[in-house]
């Protein structure tokens, strides 16, 4: 699934899902990544009321040289989506030829739990209209490693596959950013989404 | 070597290397995680203060001996620090003294989207405005050096998005500064009539110097493009102007206040047409047109909200036109986390219907359905006095329904000088305290009720019923939120009792406890009359399975945190511990 370079110089990835799923821990990560491939790269992401359970988005950018820490609507090469709802919220940031990666994950936000609004039944159908689109099972896998909590860095693994930067990088940067007792098993989580994406 | 830094972590650099000695600061997002990053930093003596305007004289006070200190702080607790800070504007410093002050735009986490830039020019303060982390780090420095070159405190202004955007920083070693001790010199720091009618004379020709020194400070800058159009901007707006407009020709400013207006007119007179790219009011703007110039800005680009690089695209050109949003997405607005120790006292003022006073925290969280348990939130600390402003208005029966609701952290902010006056002034108020043992919302530091300080070191425990009861306030309980029977038990005894009552509700933050085996429903007896879906728990849901006539209760076991709060609602006794019956 390796993706042909593009033209123009910044890449644009943006990660999103809901408060509490470790986002910012996987866009800090993908930022640390790229900066030891030698990339100018800049990260933005959203503190305080959001982070308890509303959604949140964080944006990353890299490339020769980067000004805005936000991605413009329509850009995105890639959207990194740890939950289906909040893949379509941020559907519109995506470029034309860009790609979604999805965690066949469905949580429900509380309008739809007190009945007052519902969860998209055809959501599948309508993210793939909306741009080319994988699902991976990233929480299956997270949860099959005894930790529910590495869905972050399983799905990273997948992305790691559409990035083209070194493992290396990817690896040295998981060891910069989880606690020391978690290394061994988010690496292995990097790899089983290395795996997944096929 | 350059590492990468959040905003908020190179001005923790940036006060480290200028050699700071005291750092302050009350948490508030966007601000937090500078004095978090300082704590790092051995050598500065850091403290979480109980509120902001502790904080900034806690700081001058540092100031005044001689030591480099720096306060940290949200926009809206300029607020609370304005009374210090109009005033230091006047005394100056001795060691040097930076206030960052982190704005919101777009309201993030805030309840307003107030533009601090107005401060500076009020309390005659000069102003910074970084663009990225690495201008955050030096400017940090430099503050220093301007506020002790011109003897004034200075204002680093932040937005969200310099706070907690992350890029590529250089790294500097700390200068050591010694400490430069006491003189005593009453004609500065004795702001009395007589000295502050001379002081006034001296900030307004300080004020001149320092528009001398914005109009060669190395900061503000141009870069030539093309002439056609002309850019004058600052703080992240630069980084958005430069993607939106690359040719443009770009008067960046950073020292912003006073604004440098030689550079201005020069720049003016080169390009053909000239756009202030600024995010919030038209603070440049309405300077520079004072001055004659023409220009465009707010006009274009919108006053409210944040701005972005999509907005300011947008306009300037009409045929743009953002990608389509995708309709019928449900809202994910926050909510109170599986197991918060806040669900429970929430449930009870739905139940009994109640007037509540709110106040500002996760607590907040609780005015969503299905809680809708609060009517007013305006600042730290009104939920306290404007209950007691309501019984002046509506009489003592009306208080009988009336509750005023804060945190610990938020009560020790300014919840207790509310408390005094209500006991003064033979209020009938009922307090409720919300105690978690933390300052949740902005990510779990330390206040006095925790006893423990900035860098986690034992300090001395206040509690806030022992504080209600130093006022005066003879009915004082403290009841765990979690025992509905006896929250609800609580609840009526206050609101019967003639006098202020105080019920301190004492749970740690759901966050900050191991979580317990979770719950689970039994199908068989679950009967779907959703009696456990009013305490507003993200991990209860109901289905609506096909094969039944009614819908089911479900708690997702990888949320729930088995604090047993639904076990108290449900009448069918159906939620039961699922580890144990597993066996
Ligand atoms: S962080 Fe703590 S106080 Fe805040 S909502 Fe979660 S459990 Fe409640
Ligand atoms: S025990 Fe009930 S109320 Fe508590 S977290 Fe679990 S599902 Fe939510």
């Amino acid at each position: 699934m390796a993706k042909s370079a593009k033209k123009k110089a910044n890449t644009n990835v943006i990660i999103c899902g809901v408060g509490g799923q470790g986002i910012i821990l996987a866009s800090d990560v993908l930022c640390y990544g790229t900066s030891l491939a030698g990339f100018d790269v800049k990260k933005s992401e959203v503190h305080g009321m959001a982070q308890r359970g509303g959604s949140v988005i964080t944006h990353v950018r890299f490339g020769d040289k980067v000004y805005s820490p936000l991605i413009a609507q329509g850009t995105a090469d890639y959207i990194l989506a740890f939950e289906k709802v909040e893949a379509m919220r941020y559907a519109h940031y995506l470029e034309k030829n860009g790609e979604m990666i999805v965690d066949n994950r469905e949580i429900p936000p509380m309008s739809v739990l007190v009945g007052e609004a519902e969860y998209p039944a055809d959501i599948d159908r309508r993210l793939t209209r909306m741009g080319k689109t994988y699902f991976i099972d990233a929480t299956s896998v997270a949860a099959d490693l005894g930790n529910i909590r590495v869905v972050n860095i399983v799905l990273l693994g997948v992305l790691s596959r559409f990035l083209r930067l070194k493992e290396k990088y990817w690896r040295d940067a998981i060891r910069k950013n989880v606690k020391e007792q978690f290394v061994d098993l988010n690496i292995q989580a990097f790899g089983r989404g290395r795996e997944l994406a096929g | 070597m350059k590492s990468l830094l959040s905003g908020n972590e190179a001005v923790a650099r940036g006060a480290w290397e200028a050699g700071c000695r005291v750092a302050t600061a009350y948490p508030g997002t966007p601000s937090t995680e500078i004095l978090e990053n300082i704590i790092k930093y051995p050598e500065i003596d850091a403290e979480w203060s109980v509120n902001e305007k502790v904080a900034l004289e806690v700081a001058a006070g540092a100031s005044f001996a001689g030591a480099r200190a720096l306060v940290a702080m949200k926009h809206v607790g300029l607020n609370v620090a304005a009374d210090p800070f109009f005033t230091m504007g006047y005394s100056g410093v001795t060691g040097g003294l930076v206030i960052v002050s982190a704005d919101d735009p777009g309201m993030w986490s805030s309840q307003n989207e107030q533009d601090n830039r107005h401060y500076g020019r009020h309390a005659k303060v000069p102003i910074l405005e970084p663009s990225d982390s690495n201008e955050a780090r030096i400017f940090t420095k430099l503050a220093f050096d301007i506020s002790e070159k011109f003897d004034t405190p200075v204002l680093l202004r932040l937005t969200t998005r310099i706070c907690h955007s992350t890029c590529l920083t250089e790294l500097g070693e700390r200068k050591d500064i010694e400490v430069k001790g006491y003189v005593k010199d009453i004609k500065k720091r004795l702001v009395l009539p007589a000295h502050a009618r001379a002081l006034h004379l001296v900030v307004e020709e300080r004020l001149k110097k320092i528009a001398a020194h914005s109009e060669v400070f190395r900061y503000n800058r141009i870069a030539w493009g093309k002439k056609t159009l002309g850019i004058i901007t600052s703080g992240v707006a630069y980084q958005y102007a430069k993607e939106v407009f690359p040719d443009a020709s770009v008067l960046k400013l950073s020292l912003t206040h006073p604004i440098p207006e030689r550079m201005i007119r020069r720049f003016a007179k080169q390009v053909r047409k000239i756009v202030i790219v600024e995010e919030g009011d038209p603070v440049m703007e309405t300077e520079i047109k004072a001055m004659g110039i023409k220009v465009t800005g707010k006009d274009k680009i919108p006053l409210c909200g944040e701005l972005t690089p999509d907005v300011l695209k947008s306009s300037f050109s009409k045929k743009t036109k953002a990608p389509a949003k995708s309709s019928k997405v449900p809202p994910r607005p926050p909510v109170l986390c599986p197991g918060c120790p806040h669900r429970g006292v929430f449930y009870v003022v739905n139940k009994l219907k109640l007037v509540v006073t709110g106040d500002i925290g996760c607590y907040t969280l609780g005015a969503l359905p299905p809680l809708s348990a609060m009517d007013t939130c305006v600042c730290m600390g009104a939920s306290v006095t404007n209950a007691q402003g309501m019984e002046k208005a509506l009489g003592k029966e009306f208080s009988k329904r009336l509750v005023a609701v804060l945190g610990d952290s938020t009560f020790f902010h300014s919840g207790i000088t509310g408390l005094v006056n209500a006991v003064y002034n033979k209020g009938n108020l009922n307090l409720l305290i919300l105690d978690n043992f933390t300052t949740a919302m902005t990510g779990h530091q330390p206040h006095p009720g925790t006893g423990r300080l900035a860098r986690g070191e034992r300090g001395r425990r206040i509690a806030p019923e022992d504080i209600a009861r130093g006022c005066g306030v003879e009915m004082v309980k403290v009841v765990n939120p979690n025992d509905l029977a006896a929250t609800e038990s609580a609840f009526e005894q206050a609101l019967e009792y003639d006098g202020v009552a105080v019920l301190v509700f004492r749970r740690p933050c759901a966050l900050l406890v191991k979580p317990r085996p979770p719950y689970r429903i039994d199908p068989e007896s679950c009967n779907g009359c959703r009696l456990c879906l009013r305490i507003g728990c993200p991990a209860i849901s109901l289905v609506f399975p096909k094969e039944r006539e009614k819908p089911l209760a479900v708690v997702d076991e990888a949320l729930c945190v088995g604090c047993g709060l639904c076990v108290q609602l449900c009448q069918r006794n159906a939620i039961f511990l699922s580890r144990k019956s597993d066996g």
